[in-house]
C-alpha cells in the first residue's frame, strides 16, 4: 500500500505522515506537486492526499495530471478554506475532501473508505 | 381644513429642509413645489388679471363717454324742437300783427277768427289770443276767459315786451290760476304809439314734447328757467311751478352734459341747453346707475368667469406641481434606497472577504497545532514510557479540543461569507435559526436573554437563499435585542401554513413600537434608536430581502408588551432567477 501525501506546510505534512506511520501506514510526503509527481514515476501509489490550495500547482491540477498517467490513484483531498467551489470540483469526480484542522481518525476512516471502493 | 391637509400631505412634506449626511437627498422638495406654483400661477395669473383690468377700465370709460354722448344728441334735439315750437309761434303772432291792422285786429269777429285758424293751422298751443294797448290796457280779447278790460300795464312781462319788442314768458300761473305762458309781440304804430299782441300758449304741448322723448336710465326731460323754478312736471323733481332741487347749470350757448351727485349721493347724468331768447333751461336728467346697469350685468358675468378660471388654473397647477414633485420625490427615493442597498451590500463583502481572509490565515497554523498536538498524544498513547503521566494526557486534550472550537468558528466565518452569493438551494428552518443564534449567542448570554426557539416537527426545508435568510433572521434578531432590556425574553418559532409556506416568529417582550410608528417601521430612515446608532435600514433593508426571496413580513406590536415579526417563507421558489431591485 503506497500512499502519497502532499501539502504545501512542511510542518503538516511531515507531522502528519508520522503519525500515520505510528498507527502502521506508510506514507510518502512532499511539499510541492513537481516533487510529488517526480516520486509518482518510481512509486505505484494507490492513494493521494492532497491539499487543495498550493501554490504553483494546486491540489487540483496535480491530481489531474496524476490521474493522467496513473488513472488507478484514488484521491482525498484536504482544504484549509474550502471555497464553494473547490467542494464541488472535489465532490464531482466522486473524490472526497476533508477540511482542516481533520481529525486522525476521521483522516483513516476516509482512507478505508476511499480504497475499499 | 388642518385635518383635511393632514390627510392629503404630499409624501415630500415630511421631509425636513435640510437633510445633511451621506444620503442627503438632492433637492429641498417643498421649496421647489412652493416655487413652481408661485412662479406658474404668476405667469399665468398676473396677465390674466392684468388685461381683465385694462379692460374693465376701458369698457367703462367707452360706455360713460357713450351714454354722455347720447345724451348730448338727445338734448340738442330737444332743445331744437322747443326752440321750434315757440319762434313758430312767435313768428306766426309776428306775422298776424303786420298783416293785419290795429283796426281789424281791434274787430272782436275778426280776432276770433285768427284764434281759430292759428288752433287750427298749429294745432293747439294758442288758447287766447288779445290786444293790448299802449296804456296797458287789455281792449278786445278772444278765449276762455273774460279778459277783456284787463290792466297789464303793472305786470313784469307787459315791461319787457315793451323794451324788447317781442317777448316769451315763464310759465306762470296768472290770474286764471292755470299754468301757462305767455307770448307777446309789440307793434310800432307810425304816430309813436304801439300796441301788443298777446297770446296764451298751453304748457301741455310742451310737456307731451317732452314726454315723447324716449329716454334710458329713469330719464326726465323738463323745462326750468333761470330762476331755478320747474316749468313742466317732472318724474323725479316735482311739479311745474315748484322749485327745481339741484342747482341751475351756469349759462352756456351750447348743449352741455355734466354728471353731478344728487342730495342723496346718487350719481346723475345731466344734459342741458340755454334756449334762446327764452327764459327756458331744457333739462334732461338720467341716473347713472341705471345707466351702467347692462354694463354691470356683462362685468359680472365676466368677473365670475375670471374666478373660475383663476381657481382652475390654481387647482390644475396645485395638482400638476404636486404630481411632479411628488414624482421626483419617489425618484430621488429610489436612488437613495439604491445607494444604501449597495453601500449596504457592499460592506457585507467586505466583511466577507475579512472573516474569509482572518479565517484562511488561521486555518493553516490551527491544523498544524491540530497535528503536533496529536503527534503529541500519539506519542503518548504508542510509546509506554510517557503512558503513565495522566496529567499531560489531559492538558494535550484540552488542547486539542480547543483547536477543535477555533475550527467551528473559522468554519463557520468562512460559511458565512460564502454563501452571500448563492441562491435557491434547499434550507433547514432550523439549521437555519441555530446558525443565526450562534453569532448572536455571546450577546444573549452576556444580557441573560432567554432565547428559546420552538420549530415544529413537520416543517419542510424551504428552497431560498440562504444568504439572504441569514441576514433576514440576524437583522431581526438584533432588532429584538435592542428593544429589550437585559433579561428579556426572545421566542422564535417556525410552523408551516396552508399556503405552502413557513412561517418564522420572531417574538420579543422589549419597548414595543407605537401604533403611529408601526406603519412606518420598513421605511428607510426610520428610526427610533437615531441615538443610539441606528441607521433605520436594518429592517427596510430586511424588508427587501423578504420580498426578494419572495416572501412577506409582518410586524404586531404594543408598547411596553413586545414585537412580533412574521416571516412568511414560500416553501419553493417562484422566480429562481430573481433580480435583486
Amino acid at each position: 500500500m503506497n500512499i502519497l501525501l502532499v501539502d504545501d506546510e512542511v510542518e503538516l505534512v511531515s507531522t502528519l505522515a508520522e503519525r500515520l506511520e505510528i498507527r502502521g501506514i506508510n506514507a510518502n510526503w512532499f511539499t510541492n506537486a513537481e516533487d510529488a509527481l517526480k516520486s509518482a514515476e518510481s512509486v505505484s501509489y494507490d492513494l493521494a492526499v492532497l491539499d487543495v490550495k498550493m501554490p504553483k500547482t494546486s491540489g487540483l491540477e496535480l491530481r489531474d495530471r496524476l490521474k493522467e498517467k496513473y488513472p488507478k490513484i484514488k484521491f482525498i483531498f484536504l482544504t484549509g478554506h474550502g471555497s464553494e467551489e473547490d467542494y464541488r470540483k472535489g465532490t464531482i469526480d466522486g473524490a472526497t475532501y476533508l477540511v482542516k484542522p481533520i481529525q486522525i481518525d476521521q483522516l483513516i476512516a476516509k482512507m478505508n473508505e476511499v480504497l475499499s471502493t | 381644513m388642518r385635518i383635511w391637509f393632514e390627510n392629503w400631505k404630499p409624501a415630500f412634506w415630511q421631509l425636513p429642509a435640510d437633510t445633511t449626511g451621506l444620503f442627503k437627498h438632492m433637492f429641498n422638495f417643498r421649496r421647489i413645489w412652493k416655487l413652481t406654483i408661485i412662479l406658474t400661477a404668476g405667469v399665468t395669473l398676473l396677465p390674466l388679471i392684468t388685461i381683465t383690468l385694462i379692460d374693465y377700465n376701458v369698457t367703462q370709460k367707452s360706455v360713460e363717454s357713450e351714454i354722455l354722448l347720447r345724451t348730448a344728441r338727445i338734448t340738442s334735439n330737444a332743445k331744437r324742437s322747443i326752440s321750434f315750437f315757440l319762434d313758430e309761434r312767435k313768428s306766426a303772432l309776428d306775422f298776424l300783427v303786420h298783416d293785419n291792422s290795429f283796426e281789424s285786429l281791434m274787430d272782436e269777429s275778426n280776432l276770433a277768427r285768427i284764434l281759430e285758424n292759428l288752433q287750427k293751422g298749429f294745432g293747439g298751443g294758442f288758447e287766447d289770443i288779445g290786444v293790448i294797448d299802449a296804456s296797458g290796457v287789455q281792449r278786445t280779447y278772444v278765449g276762455p276767459y273774460n279778459l277783456k278790460g284787463k290792466d297789464y300795464s303793472g305786470q313784469p312781462w307787459f315791461r319787457r315786451v315793451v323794451e324788447h319788442g317781442i317777448y316769451v314768458s315763464d310759465v306762470f300761473l296768472g290770474f286764471r290760476n292755470v299754468p301757462h305762458l305767455i307770448t307777446a309781440v309789440k307793434y310800432d304804430l307810425p304816430d309813436g304809439s304801439f300796441y301788443v299782441l298777446r297770446s296764451s300758449l298751453d304748457t301741455q304741448r310742451f310737456i307731451q314734447l317732452l314726454s315723447e322723448l324716449e329716454l334710458s336710465g329713469r330719464g326726465d326731460a323738463f323745462l326750468i328757467n333761470a330762476e331755478g323754478v320747474l316749468q313742466t312736471p317732472t318724474r323725479y323733481y316735482g311739479n311745474a311751478l315748484e322749485p327745481f332741487p339741484l342747482a341751475v347749470p351756469e349759462y352756456s350757448e351750447h348743449t352741455q352734459v355734466k354728471e353731478i351727485q344728487d342730495a342723496q349721493g346718487k350719481s346723475i347724468i345731466i344734459g342741458f341747453a340755454y334756449i334762446p331768447n327764452t327764459p327756458f333751461v331744457l333739462m334732461i336728467a338720467k341716473f347713472k346707475n341705471e345707466l351702467m346697469k347692462p354694463w354691470r350685468r356683462t362685468r359680472l358675468r365676466l368677473i365670475g368667469f375670471l374666478i373660475a378660471s383663476i381657481t382652475i388654473i390654481l387647482i390644475v397647477i396645485l395638482g400638476v406641481a404636486t404630481y411632479l414633485v411628488n414624482n421626483l420625490y419617489a425618484a430621488d427615493q429610489k436612488r437613495l434606497m439604491s445607494l444604501h442597498k449597495l453601500e449596504y451590500g457592499s460592506k457585507m463583502a467586505s466583511i466577507g472577504r475579512l472573516a474569509a481572509g482572518i479565517a484562511h490565515e488561521i486555518n493553516n497554523p490551527l491544523a498544524i497545532i491540530n497535528e503536533k498536538a496529536g503527534l503529541i498524544k500519539d506519542l503518548f498513547n504508542y510509546r509506554k514510557e510517557y503512558a503513565d503521566d495522566p496529567r499531560l494526557l489531559k492538558t494535550i486534550d484540552s488542547i486539542i479540543s480547543s483547536v477543535e472550537r477555533c475550527g467551528t468558528i473559522t468554519k463557520r466565518l468562512l460559511g458565512f461569507a460564502r454563501q452571500s452569493d448563492v441562491r435557491g438551494q434547499m434550507v433547514d428552518v432550523a439549521e437555519l435559526i441555530r446558525e443565526v443564534l450562534s453569532f448572536t449567542g455571546k450577546e444573549a448570554e452576556y444580557r441573560s436573554i432567554d432565547v428559546s426557539v420552538d420549530v415544529a416537527e413537520d416543517v419542510p426545508a424551504v428552497e431560498s437563499d440562504l444568504g439572504k435568510l441569514q441576514q433576514i433572521f440576524l437583522n431581526l434578531i438584533n432588532n429584538s435585542f435592542a428593544a429589550m432590556e437585559d433579561g428579556g425574553k426572545l421566542k422564535l418559532s417556525a410552523v408551516q401554513n396552508d399556503a405552502a409556506e413557513v412561517v418564522v416568529t420572531v417574538q420579543d417582550n422589549g419597548c414595543g413600537i407605537s401604533a403611529s410608528e408601526l406603519s412606518r417601521v420598513f421605511e428607510p430612515f426610520f428610526s427610533t434608536k437615531t441615538r443610539k446608532g441606528g441607521t433605520g435600514l436594518g429592517l427596510s433593508i430586511t424588508y427587501n430581502l423578504v420580498k426578494e426571496i419572495g416572501g412577506r413580513i409582518k410586524v404586531q406590536s404594543e408598547v411596553g408588551v413586545g414585537t412580533c415579526f412574521e416571516v412568511h417563507l414560500p416553501i419553493t421558489m417562484k422566480n429562481k432567477k430573481e433580480n435583486p431591485a
